[in-house]
């Protein structure tokens, strides 16, 4: 690398080095000072681990986190795979449907279960026909959890059928030639080659469920996951310490989410909102 | 035509009902904007009177997320594309551990990066009321992946020959740049600039708390529409969200695809 | 071809000097210091397998790596070691070609031209001569995704000679071509040279390509010049067995305690009685013009077989005794220990 070079790139990075360390390093380390100036100090990074209102929310957090990537993978991955071998006529229509979610914010999102299972949604009126009775899933943490099963899917699909593209359509023949039977070759070629990219969208989806917040707004502001803790401690506490103690320990736990993802698979991966 | 087996039937079925339960809401939530009494249904008549009526009640809102957006796509551009260039020239292991630093943002949940930029920039004047308050947390949020896109691309091109041949026909920096770095960077430029446009119409997490009641932005409003309005204004108002972030979409797999092939 | 031309960029023909160039990538050292010197005119083949350093020494006579401390690159005695490649004035085909996709046949053509300020109608004039040169007149419109490797290649030929550069860079120019084509394109890039007189360094792990289009041949291994001379030299005279083996087969064998060296060409059959050594024929490979035999020697201190070649007809079977007898004057290696 020539030396001229070296002051080229320095003037080309300055701009985006300097506004990321005043916009965001900075306010950062900012924000993980006043974590530690709450009533109990630098306890307070701690007490996501032990005060029982904490540990309640974390675990439900962690668990409905648990639980979206677990179902999104199943459905996307048959999906995905689905879609990805198969043409037929409509091919691109369904794979249009199934996209176009990916750009609904969290919010919306919480307004299409609202649709589906809000007081005036979809479901309760089909039940209320049916039996008498009107199931309104929406305003808790079923309503959240299909919320965030609806925003997973569609990135997820797409992952999957990128990767299941890419798989040599010769490894399974060559793997049918030295006999393995159709869900051998599932096990053995198909499952490993698609495995990083599983991962991936999977820490992806983790980490989006663990940190995401719009759709518990819209849905209810009663939902106890840890977002809504952390606003709650933000806006009606006023218990800023609080509040950023408890941002850093989620942010590290979706943040180690992605970087496990990548150093499995070696690929980059970034979450998305 | 080739025979279907019966497992091929299970499958679309089942991929069927996904999509029926991805598409379903989107329906159902167009109805509602545009029939005059939800409650009754289809037959009280369609009317556009919902929709105008959030315009005219929203208007600052939505022209504030656009103005944003564009904003956002402005500052993504001029910081994006030369720190994906230099990050793709240096290709080192300060330059990887500066790009996992840039992707900070993305990885930690919005709720955070605005909570930190309140603590340190909320009593700054008139900073904290102003539009660019929430441009900053929206190009922290959108940058990585206008970088991203763009180095996948300065990857897939190899750029790196592609510059040398440049270089050893006598073209300077700028001369490159302009001539061959930009113009066959375009497809990965344009994803991006369309993800940040996309991202930043619709980003919430962060903007809920950057906002104020001057600078509330097109998501905010949704989420106070569906929180105090009736279900005929909140579907309206989600209709012209879609309007607004369903071409961007289409565009973006457009543009994918314009990638794949070229 | 215009002989103005030929003339012209004859004259530009620089001659090039490397003192001590070392080059490491952090800890990798990629090339031991190193002393070499390019007549202008001149074709030198760098030759050696992947990782040899024979890339790395192209790169740094063209100003795209700068030598160790202490190294210098010098052009007709003017010291351009820190001269960038932009401003050296060379012309460079590269392995993948580096066509700009964003541009056409004649725009890439011209792009050196364009940088350079020419005027439009001095670069369209010169830009056709160069499409002319390479017969691809009627790709000037075509789009670089459209062509075939061959048209890129020649593409890349025109585009890194329009700028008349003092010295043509070719790194694995024909790799990325199948043999065919391969034949046929060095053959026409040993016309080009010959009538250019250009001084032109030719990166290639191609032994054939070496021999057939270098004037001198540098032979590398491991980061430094095994040895460099013209192709009979390095042929017939290999300086260690790396290079012998290197440009061809080379037998090895110890036969009544002394060793004997030879390629597959240089030994007859003969009838047993009259024989330097005698054989089984262990593998027969028939390749339409010649055979190849693998040869066990009886008597040879260890059992690897020998390779030789000979005519098709009235070749021996196999498990067939043979004789075989060296030809004289094969005087081949120095040592070959």
């Amino acid at each position: 690398m020539l030396r001229k070079d070296n002051k080229l790139h320095l003037l080309l990075i300055a701009p985006v080095a300097i506004s990321f360390l005043a916009f965001f390093l900075i306010p950062l380390a900012r924000l993980f000072l006043i974590g530690g100036s709450g009533e109990n100090g630098w306890l307070a990074y701690l007490s996501a681990f032990t005060e029982p209102r904490y540990i309640e929310s974390m675990l439900t957090t962690l668990l409905l986190s648990t639980l979206v990537t677990a179902v999104t993978l199943a459905i996307s991955g048959v999906a995905g795979v689905f879609l990805a071998r198969n043409q037929f006529k409509g091919h691109a229509a369904l794979t249009a449907m199934l996209t176009l979610p990916l750009a609904f914010p969290g919010v919306v999102i919480g307004f299409m279960i609202i649709m589906l299972g809000g007081r005036q949604g979809l479901v309760p009126t089909v039940t209320d026909w049916i039996s008498g009775e009107r199931i309104v899933f929406a305003y808790s943490l079923v309503g959240l959890f299909i919320g965030y099963v609806y925003f997973s899917i569609p990135r997820t699909i797409l992952t999957v059928m990128a990767a299941a593209e890419k798989l040599d359509p010769r490894l399974e023949e060559a793997a049918r030639s030295l006999g393995a039977k159709p869900l051998q070759v599932v096990a053995h070629v198909v499952v490993p080659a698609l495995y990083p990219a599983f991962l991936a969208a999977g820490a992806i989806c983790f980490a989006t469920a663990m940190g995401a917040f719009g759709t518990a707004f819209t849905l209810a502001t009663k939902i106890n996951v840890l977002p809504m803790v952390i606003y709650t401690e933000f806006t009606m506490q006023a218990n800023i310490a609080m509040a950023a103690a408890l941002s850093f320990v989620l942010g590290l736990i979706t943040w180690l989410a992605l970087a496990l993802a990548r150093s499995l698979t070696g690929a980059g991966v970034a979450a998305a909102a | 035509m080739m025979r279907r087996s019966k497992n091929f039937w299970l499958l679309l079925a089942f991929t069927a009902s996904v999509s029926i339960f991805l598409i379903l809401p989107v329906v159902l939530s167009v109805l509602a904007g545009l029939t005059k009494d939800y409650f009754v249904g289809l037959s009280s008549g369609l009317t556009l009177d919902w929709v105008i009526k959030v315009w005219t009640e929203y208007q600052r809102s939505i022209l504030l997320s656009v103005g944003i957006a564009l904003a956002c796509l402005v500052c993504s551009l001029l910081l994006g594309v030369p720190a994906a260039y230099v990050l793709f020239k240096r290709n080192s292991g300060w330059s990887r551990a500066a790009e996992e630093l840039m992707m900070m943002p993305v990885a930690l949940p919005g709720i955070a990066t605005a909570l930190a930029l309140i603590a340190t920039y909320g009593a700054v004047g008139e900073f904290r009321t102003h539009w660019t308050f929430i441009l900053v947390g929206h190009v922290l949020f959108t940058l990585p992946f206008m970088v991203r896109s763009v180095l996948a691309v300065m990857h897939s091109i190899e750029l790196n020959v592609l510059e040398e041949g440049a270089r050893s026909l006598g073209a300077s920096f700028t001369q490159r740049f302009f001539s061959v770095t930009l113009p066959n960077c375009a497809p990965g430029i344009l994803a991006g600039s369309l993800m940040v446009l996309t991202l930043s119409m619709g980003e919430f997490n962060m903007t809920l708390l950057l906002h104020t009641p001057f600078t509330q932005t097109l998501p905010v409003g949704l989420a106070d529409a569906y929180a105090s309005l009736r279900i005929e204004v909140a579907s309206a108002y989600t209709v012209i969200f879609f309007l607004i972030i369903v071409p961007l979409l289409i565009a973006m797999q457009a543009a994918k695809r314009l990638t794949r092939t070229s | 071809m215009s002989t103005a031309l030929t003339q012209k960029t004859a004259a530009a023909g620089a001659q090039i000097t490397l003192t001590r160039c070392a080059k490491s990538f952090r800890t990798h050292k990629a090339l031991q210091p190193l002393d070499l010197q390019i007549n202008a005119g001149e074709t030198l083949a760098l030759l050696g397998p992947s990782g040899c350093g024979k890339t790395t020494t192209l790169r740094i006579i063209a100003g795209l790596e700068t030598p160790d401390d202490g190294g210098t690159v010098m052009y007709d005695g003017v010291d351009v070691t820190n001269v960038p490649i932009e401003r050296r004035n060379v012309g460079m085909v590269f392995q993948s070609y580096a066509l700009f996709p964003n541009m056409n046949v004649l725009e890439n053509v011209k792009y050196g031209l364009r940088v350079r300020d020419y005027s439009a109608s001095n670069a369209n004039s010169r830009a056709s001569e160069m499409l002319a040169m390479m017969r691809i007149e009627d790709l000037a419109q075509r789009r670089i995704n459209e062509l075939s490797g061959g048209q890129r290649q020649r593409v890349a030929l025109a585009r890194a000679l329009a700028p008349q550069p003092r010295v043509l860079l070719l790194d694995e120019p024909l790799a990325a071509l199948d043999a065919r084509l391969r034949d046929v394109l060095r053959v026409e890039i040993d016309r080009l040279l010959r009538s250019l007189g250009i001084t032109a360094i030719y990166v290639t792990h191609d032994q054939s390509e070496a021999m057939a289009l270098g004037d001198r041949i540098a032979v590398m291994n491991n980061g430094v010049i095994a040895q460099i001379g013209t192709p009979e030299e390095i042929y017939f005279h290999p300086a260690d067995a790396f290079v012998g083996d290197f440009v061809g087969t080379m037998n090895s064998i110890e036969h009544n305690g002394k060793r004997f060296t030879f390629r597959p060409e240089d030994i007859d059959l003969v009838d047993p009685t009259s024989a330097t050594f005698t054989g089984t024929v262990t593998q027969r490979l028939f390749l339409g013009d010649h055979v190849q035999l693998a040869v066990s020697i009886d008597g040879a201190s260890s059992d690897a077989p020998v390779t030789i070649r000979v005519r098709a007809r009235n070749s021996p079977s196999l498990n067939d005794k043979i004789g075989l007898k060296l030809q004289p004057l094969t005087r081949l290696a120095r040592d070959t220990h």
